[in-house]
C-alpha cells in the first residue's frame, strides 16, 4: 500500500484545531484486521491507510462485505481481542492507540470518539429512559452531577431537534418513531464533545425523508462541534454533498481515495465507475437498462491473485490477475489515489474499451437504452462469474 | 393527500387489476382502529408495472396484502381478471393463487432453510399437482436458468448457501413457475446491494418480458421505481396523493409530498445543489387518530383553512396523471362534479 500519510493539501488547513503538533486528528497507517474463522483467516482489513483532520468528513464507501465497518470499530477499538489479529498504527491527535487495553480505550470513547451505529433500536438499551442513556456518558466521563446532567441532556436533545424534550427526556427508546431515536444515538455520541465522529450507516434504516433530516442535522453538528466524521455507507448518493473526502473500499483496500468532488468528476477506478453506473438515477428514462457489476465481492479467505477487483472488471487484463496495484498519486491531480493499472480516462483503457465494445458489451457509462430490448450479455457474464464463485 | 375518489380508473375492460375504495382497518387497544389504508383506488393494465411509493407506515405493503387477499380487505374491491377476489372464500380463493404471487423483501428467510432450492422452486407445481415428478423438476430446473441460476450447480443446495441476490434469484423463480399473471413485489431490491440491485431490476424486466407479467411494485426508493414503473403511486398515511407516469410525476409533481418526497432524494453528483427548501419537517402522525381532512395538512407547507376539513378529491393533471390536492402545484381539470364534491368521500361505486 502506498504512503498516504502523505496527507493530500486540500484537508491540511485543519491543523489549527489539532494538538500543538500539527498532527492530523486520525492517522491510520497499514491497518491489517484479520479473523480466524473456521474456513481460514478472513482478511477484513488488508493494509488500508487514511488521515481525517478536524471539521472534515470522510466518506468511506463499498458493498457489504468490503471492510468499511470493520474499519472503523478496528480504529475504535471494538473489534474482539480473541481469535483477531491486528497490524499497522493508529494514531489519535499524534497519539498511538492501537491495540491499547481496555481500560484506556474506554478513556477515550464518548469523549475523544464516538460511533453512532445503523439500527437505532439496537443501539439503545430498550428498558432504559432516553435521557439516563445520554446522561449516562456524561456523569462517567464529566463527572457531572445529576442535576447538571440533566440539564446537558435537555440542550442536547434540543440540538438534535427532538421536539419538547421536556417530554421525550423521560421516554423509552420503543415510544419514540425510527427517526427520533436516531437522533438519540446522535445525542448520546455527542455528549462528552468527541473529536472524531464515525457514523457506520447512520440512515440506512431509515427513509428518504427522515435519512435527509438526519443527515443534515449530522452536517450541522459536525460544524458546529468542529469534528472530525467518518461516514460508513454503500450508498454514493448520501456521500456526495456531505463529504469532503470520499474512499471507496474493496476486498478491505481503499482502492481510490479523493476530494469528493474531484472523485465525481475524473473518477479512476473501474470499480467506482461500476458502483456508480449501477445506481438508478433519477435523470434515467423508465425502463433504462442499468449496467450491473457481474460476481460477487471475492472471499477474503481466498482472495483472488493480483487486483482484487479484477474477476469482476470488465477491463482486466492478464497484468491485473497477477499483480496487485498499489495506491498511487495521480499524477495529474494531487490528492487523488487510485489503485488500478488501466484508469479509467487513461489511453490503455480507452483502447480495452474500443475492443470490448467491438464485442457487443455494454459497459459503465454507456447508454443503454431500454432494458426491455436489450439483450442481456452482461447479465450472463454476471451470472456465470457468480456460479463459479458460488462453486468454490 | 390525501385523496379519496375513482376519477382516475380507467375503464374495467382495459385492465388487469382494479382496486376499488380499498379500506385496511387493523384493531389497535381501547377499541381504537389502525387506519391503515383508507380508501384508495388504483389500475393496473396487462404489462404494465405500477410503483406504489410512500415512507414506512403509509400503507404501502398492507395495500400490496390486501390485493392477495392476506388478510382481505375490511371494504372495497380487488378484481383481478374480472373476478373480484373479496367475494370469494375459502376453496374458491385458493383456486386464484397460481395467478397471483408475491416476491418479499428479505430473500433468505422467504425461502424455507430446510429445503432444497428445486423442491423451493417446484413446490408450487406440487400443491397444485401439475405434472409427474420429473416434469416438475424439469420446469423447475428451466426456470432456476431462466432467473440466471444454474440448476445443475445451485438445484441440491440450500438457501443459506446462497448470497442474498442470488436468494431473490430462487424467489423469482419459485414465483413465475405458476405462470402468474399478477406479481407483488414487496421492497424486493431494498435489502441489497447497488450492484445486486441493479441485476435483480434487469432481471425483473427481463422475466416480466418472457412470462408476460404484470407487477405491482412496492418500494421506497423513488430512483428505483422509476427506473422500473411505466405508472407511479404515492402513497401517504393509508391515502393515495399522486397518480402518474413516471416523467410527468417526476419532472412535475403535483403533490406538494410528492415534492418533499423527491427533494429528499440524495443525488450521487456533488455538482447538483440539493432541493433544501422543499423537504420535508416532523414525521409521520399517528394512522390510529389521523388528521382530518387532507391526511397530509400537519406537514404541507401549502395548508389553508379547507385542508383541515374537507379532503380532496382526484383531479386530472394531464393525461394519466392524476393529484389529490386543494392546492396543486400544477393546474389541474375540472373532472365531472361528481367527483370533484369537498364532501367526505363517498365516491358512487
Amino acid at each position: 500500500m502506498s504512503t498516504a500519510t502523505e496527507v493530500p493539501a486540500a484537508t491540511g488547513q485543519g491543523a489549527a484545531g489539532s494538538e500543538a503538533s500539527g498532527a492530523p486528528l486520525l492517522e491510520v497507517t497499514d491497518l491489517r484486521t484479520a479473523f480466524n474463522s473456521p474456513r481460514g483467516l478472513v482478511r477484513a482489513v488488508d493494509g488500508l491507510s487514511l488521515t481525517v483532520e478536524r471539521g472534515k468528513t470522510l466518506g468511506l464507501v463499498g458493498e457489504s462485505g468490503s471492510g468499511k465497518s470493520v474499519t472503523s470499530r478496528s480504529i475504535m477499538g471494538l473489534t474482539p481481542r480473541r481469535n483477531t489479529e491486528r497490524g499497522g498504527t493508529v494514531r489519535l491527535s499524534g497519539r498511538d492507540i492501537t491495540d491499547l487495553p481496555e481500560a484506556e480505550y474506554r478513556e477515550l470513547w464518548a469523549t475523544e470518539m464516538a460511533m453512532i451505529f445503523q439500527d437505532p433500536m439496537t443501539a439503545l438499551n430498550p428498558v432504559m429512559k432516553v435521557g439516563a442513556q445520554i446522561a449516562e456518558s456524561m456523569r462517567v466521563h464529566l463527572d457531572l452531577s445529576k442535576s447538571e446532567a440533566r440539564e446537558r441532556t435537555l440542550a442536547l436533545l434540543e440540538a438534535v431537534r427532538i421536539p419538547e424534550p421536556h417530554k421525550r427526556i423521560d421516554v423509552y427508546p420503543h415510544e419514540m418513531s425510527g427517526g427520533m431515536r436516531q437522533r438519540v444515538v446522535i445525542a448520546v455520541a455527542l455528549a462528552c464533545g468527541p473529536k472524531l465522529l464515525f457514523a457506520d450507516e447512520p440512515t440506512t434504516a431509515l427513509d428518504v425523508t427522515v435519512q435527509a433530516q438526519v443527515l443534515d442535522l449530522l452536517a450541522e453538528q459536525q460544524r458546529e462541534r468542529y469534528m472530525g466524521m467518518i461516514l460508513v455507507t454503500h450508498d454514493l448518493g448520501v456521500v456526495a454533498s456531505r463529504a469532503d473526502e470520499i474512499a471507496v473500499m474493496y476486498a478491505g483496500r481503499i482502492v481510490e481515495r479523493a476530494p469528493t468532488r474531484v472523485l465525481f468528476r475524473e473518477l479512476k477506478m473501474p470499480y467506482t465507475e461500476a458502483l456508480l453506473a449501477a445506481i438508478p438515477k433519477l435523470e434515467m428514462a423508465p425502463h433504462t437498462r442499468l449496467v450491473a457489476i457481474g460476481g460477487r465481492p471475492p472471499d477474503l479467505v481466498n482472495p483472488p491473485e493480483g487486483c482484487s477487483f479484477s474477476p469482476r472488471c470488465p477491463y482486466a487484463q492478464d497484468r491485473c490477475r497477477t499483480e496487485q496495484p498499489e495506491l498511487t498519486e495521480s499524477p495529474t491531480t494531487p490528492g487523488h489515489y487510485y489503485a488500478c493499472f488501466y484508469p479509467v480516462g487513461s489511453p490503455e483503457n480507452d483502447e480495452i474499451r474500443v475492443q470490448l465494445r467491438r464485442a457487443g458489451v455494454a459497459l459503465p457509462g454507456d447508454e443503454l437504452g431500454s432494458a426491455q430490448d436489450q439483450p442481456s450479455v452482461r447479465e450472463q457474464l454476471a451470472t456465470q462469474a457468480d456460479q463459479a464463485i458460488e462453486e468454490n | 393527500m390525501a385523496g379519496s375518489g375513482t376519477a382516475h380508473l380507467r375503464p374495467p375492460d382495459e385492465v388487469l387489476l382494479r382496486v376499488e375504495n380499498l379500506v385496511m382497518e387493523f384493531p389497535a387497544k381501547g377499541g381504537r382502529k389502525v387506519h391503515a389504508v383508507s380508501n384508495i383506488s388504483f389500475d393496473v393494465a396487462p404489462g404494465e408495472t405500477l410503483g406504489l411509493v410512500g415512507e414506512s407506515g403509509c400503507g404501502k405493503s398492507t395495500t400490496g396484502r390486501a390485493i392477495m387477499q392476506l388478510p382481505a380487505p375490511t371494504r372495497g374491491s380487488v378484481t383481478l381478471d374480472g373476478t373480484d377476489l373479496t367475494s370469494l372464500k375459502g376453496e374458491e380463493l385458493r383456486r386464484t393463487r397460481p395467478t397471483m404471487q408475491m416476491i418479499f423483501q428479505d430473500p433468505i428467510s422467504s425461502l424455507n432453510p430446510r429445503r432444497t432450492v428445486t423442491d423451493i422452486v417446484a413446490e408450487p407445481l406440487n400443491i397444485w399437482g401439475l405434472g409427474t415428478d420429473a416434469e416438475r423438476t424439469a420446469k423447475a430446473s428451466a426456470t432456476l436458468a431462466d432467473v440466471g441460476v444454474d440448476p445443475e450447480a445451485a438445484g441440491e443446495r440450500k438457501p443459506h448457501e446462497f448470497s442474498g441476490g442470488q436468494c431473490q434469484r430462487i424467489s423469482i423463480a419459485r414465483a413465475v413457475i405458476t405462470d402468474p399473471k399478477l406479481i407483488i413485489c414487496d421492497e424486493p431490491v431494498s435489502a441489497l446491494d447497488v450492484s445486486v440491485q441493479a441485476q435483480i431490476l434487469n432481471l425483473l424486466e427481463e422475466m416480466k418480458q418472457r412470462y408476460g407479467l404484470t407487477l405491482v411494485f412496492i418500494a421506497h426508493d423513488l430512483a428505483v421505481v422509476k427506473n422500473i414503473s411505466d405508472r407511479v403511486a404515492v402513497m401517504y398515511l393509508g391515502k393515495m396523493c399522486e397518480i402518474g407516469p413516471p416523467e410527468a410525476l417526476y419532472d412535475d409533481p403535483a403533490h406538494p409530498y410528492t415534492r418533499a418526497l423527491i427533494s429528499s432524494i440524495p443525488v450521487p453528483d456533488p455538482e447538483v445543489p440539493q432541493d433544501i427548501e422543499h423537504r420535508l419537517e416532523g414525521e409521520l402522525p399517528s394512522p390510529i387518530t389521523p388528521p382530518s381532512g387532507c391526511r397530509f395538512r400537519t406537514r404541507c407547507p401549502l395548508a389553508q383553512e379547507i385542508c383541515t376539513q374537507a379532503e380532496p378529491q382526484m383531479a386530472q393533471v394531464s393525461e394519466g396523471h392524476w393529484v389529490a390536492c386543494h392546492f396543486p402545484l400544477a393546474e389541474t381539470k375540472v373532472a365531472d362534479p361528481t367527483t370533484t364534491t369537498a364532501a367526505p368521500a363517498k365516491p358512487a361505486p
